[in-house]
């Protein structure tokens, strides 16, 4: 009994038997944690989720399917009717087609300002540097719902500095055009520029300066290195403004709503008159039914950029992890 | 040589510089002149600008009748929804930051809410949630709702914990982060890629040595992981503020009154009243969390 005693002491002062009992402690602290992760993210997805599934499956309700209460999540008799009437009403792709180009030209733009005035902050030596850079802060803390009202009147009387009127005779009214949105982006106050423009100074500060120097010295001009040099080495910062760059223009109704800008140039403002068109003209009374159809609306209006960001994902989540948006 | 950088560097802001002058310092200095003036539509389209002091001012904190409440629950909820948000996306990219099977698959899922976030679309998903949670068949967002409570009751399951010694105060604030959860998910997505970026971005020796040194995971959190995302827990405080303070009932209600009750002046005295404040709950907080910041470099 003493010897077997001793012996298990022994093994058990043995660094082996040490390594062992770790390990098996360590696999099943891992597994824990690993079901515990597990049971988290599925939680969280399902709120994610549950909600689109619904949109999703109920935009291909018929009648009964939605007055059945039997029916849940899986229709029995599908129809794809809802979608037929929300594509005639909502003229989808002549309105999609404009609401890219409108939404695709904006970003651009606002890549090109924002990168610019980023790429200013990060390298140049100018004076009241460090106020000018307090200013994009103040910009991305002010919400443009601040200036709403001054942003009307100015742009219903366009009239910088006189320029207009000394060219035209009157100053001209730019409501109901898409004329302010692009004049706020190219002078670089669109849609969130000020988070735009911080993200490309910390990106810019990031790289090293040996880029820019070994181009100085092969004879390249300032904005030759810009354009062809430090904007190619900025790829993440590029995709990752691009990617929130077009989402957030797509999907943006505060500007549409400030400036009256038309039905047939933003799909977003489209699909929030969708139910109205659906009962004065279709006279479909039932508040149920006229559901279904904005459901259907508004799942087209989710499908192109639930797309482009299938197709980009991967490509967006390393630029993300890469364009040091955290400075 | 230098100076002509400078002059090339100013070129490089100066978009910015103009339209941050003409839209922004310009607008701000308007918008605190409409809010101590009367103004009035000409038949023309141009509008007359009368000044009336602090009318407007005393108006809108004596006489109106919501604007105060609505103020106070704004910020109020925006007080108890950011460190829900913070909290919550910290944890969730700590969550995504390990490698495991099917990550990429779980990152696109947690980025969705990014690119659903249209007013149309938001409405509509919240809707179905009441009806998903209640187990319905579509139906108009009223009835769901009400339907809702009936069948799913969370207050019985959450009124299972009131015997718990907790006090109602946390309590209250548990339950509401609870019915609230999927404003939070939703909202913090911008919040979880800004964390994982972060969380990417410290240097691996620091785990290294903790390693070594034998420190557990908690203490390793609170050591590294913690501190060095403390300036990046700023810049989501202050992202997660103007975010909620855009979509606040305050700003609804300065929008009605300038676009359907046409009181141009009172809308601005409500903008520029909210928005100071928040500007004010800003300084505070980040200087706060300033003090105890570690900064690497």
């Amino acid at each position: 009994m003493e010897k077997l005693r001793k012996q298990i002491r022994r093994i058990e002062q043995s660094p082996v038997y040490a390594d062992v009992k770790n390990g098996v402690k360590k696999g099943l602290k891992e597994k824990l944690f690993s079901v515990f992760r597990f049971v988290i993210i599925l939680g969280i997805s399902y709120v994610i989720l549950a909600p689109v599934i619904g949109l999703v499956s109920s935009s291909f309700f018929s009648n009964a399917d939605a007055y059945s209460p039997t029916v849940f999540t899986i229709p029995m008799a599908p129809t794809l009717e809802r979608y037929q009437r929300a594509i005639v009403h909502l003229k989808y792709l002549p309105t999609l087609g404009r609401t890219m180009l409108f939404s695709i030209s904006l970003t651009l733009i606002q890549l090109m300002v924002c990168s610019m005035a980023g790429y200013g902050f990060a390298r140049f030596r100018f004076p009241l540097k460090k106020l000018l850079f307090a200013c994009v802060v103040v910009m991305i803390v002010i919400p443009s719902y601040t200036i709403m009202l001054p942003l009307y009147v100015t742009f219903r009387d366009f009239d910088p500095l006189g320029l207009v009127t000394l060219l035209t005779g009157a100053p001209i009214n730019l409501m109901g055009t898409t004329w302010p949105v692009y004049i706020m982006t190219g002078l670089g106050c669109g849609l969130r520029s000020g988070l735009f423009i911080y993200i490309f100074n910390q990106f810019f500060r990031g790289l090293p300066r040996e880029i820019e120097e070994a181009a100085f010295v092969d004879g390249a001009g300032t904005w030759y290195t810009y354009f062809r040099i430090m904007l190619l080495n900025a790829m993440p910062a590029v995709i990752t403004v691009s990617v929130f760059s077009l989402v957030w223009q797509y999907n943006d109704t505060f500007f549409g709503r400030l400036f009256l800008i038309s039905n047939n140039v933003l799909l977003s403002k489209r699909v929030s008159s969708l139910q109205v068109n659906i009962r004065t003209l279709d006279k479909i009374m039932d508040p149920s039914i006229q559901q279904l159809y904005v459901s259907a609306g508004i799942v087209l209006l989710m499908l192109p950029m639930v797309i482009l960001y299938l197709l980009l994902q991967k490509k967006f989540v390393e630029s993300v992890e890469r364009s040091g948006i955290v400075g | 040589m230098s100076r002509k950088r400078m002059i090339i560097g100013l070129l490089f802001i100066m978009p910015w510089l103009i339209g941050f002058i003409y839209f922004y310092v310009r607008t701000l200095f308007m918008t605190g002149q409409f809010s101590l003036s009367e103004i009035s539509i000409a038949s023309t389209g141009g509008f007359q600008l009368s000044f009336v002091g602090l009318d407007n001012f005393l108006y809108a904190f004596r006489a109106h009748p919501s604007f105060k409440q609505i103020l106070t629950t704004s910020m109020f909820n925006m007080v108890v929804d950011v460190p829900l948000i913070i909290f919550f996306s910290l944890f969730v990219a700590m969550l995504l930051n390990r490698r495991f099977k099917g990550r990429a698959l779980v990152r696109a899922i947690f980025f969705l809410p990014i690119i659903l976030n249209a007013d149309a679309i938001t409405e509509a998903l919240t809707m179905q949630l009441q009806m998903m949670t209640g187990g319905l068949s579509p139906m108009s967002s009223e009835v769901a709702s009400a339907a809702g409570n009936a069948t799913v009751s969370v207050g019985y399951y959450l009124s299972l914990f009131e015997n718990l010694a907790l006090p109602p105060v946390v309590l209250d604030y548990i339950v509401g982060a609870v019915s609230r959860i999927s404003d939070i998910i939703t909202a913090s997505g911008v919040q979880i890629i800004i964390f994982i970026a972060a969380l990417q971005s410290i240097p691996p020796a620091l785990y290294e040595v903790c390693r070594i040194e034998g420190a557990t995971g908690y203490e390793t959190f609170w050591k590294i992981t913690f501190p060095m995302m403390m300036p990046h827990i700023i810049t989501n405080v202050v992202y997660t503020v103007v975010d909620a303070f855009a979509k606040s009932p305050v700003v609804d209600l300065a929008y009605s009154t300038a676009f359907t009750e046409y009181q141009y002046g009172l809308s601005s005295v409500f903008s520029l009243v909210s928005t100071l404040l928040v500007c004010l709950l800003l300084v505070i907080v980040v200087r706060i969390i300033q003090k105890r910041t570690f900064y690497y470099d």
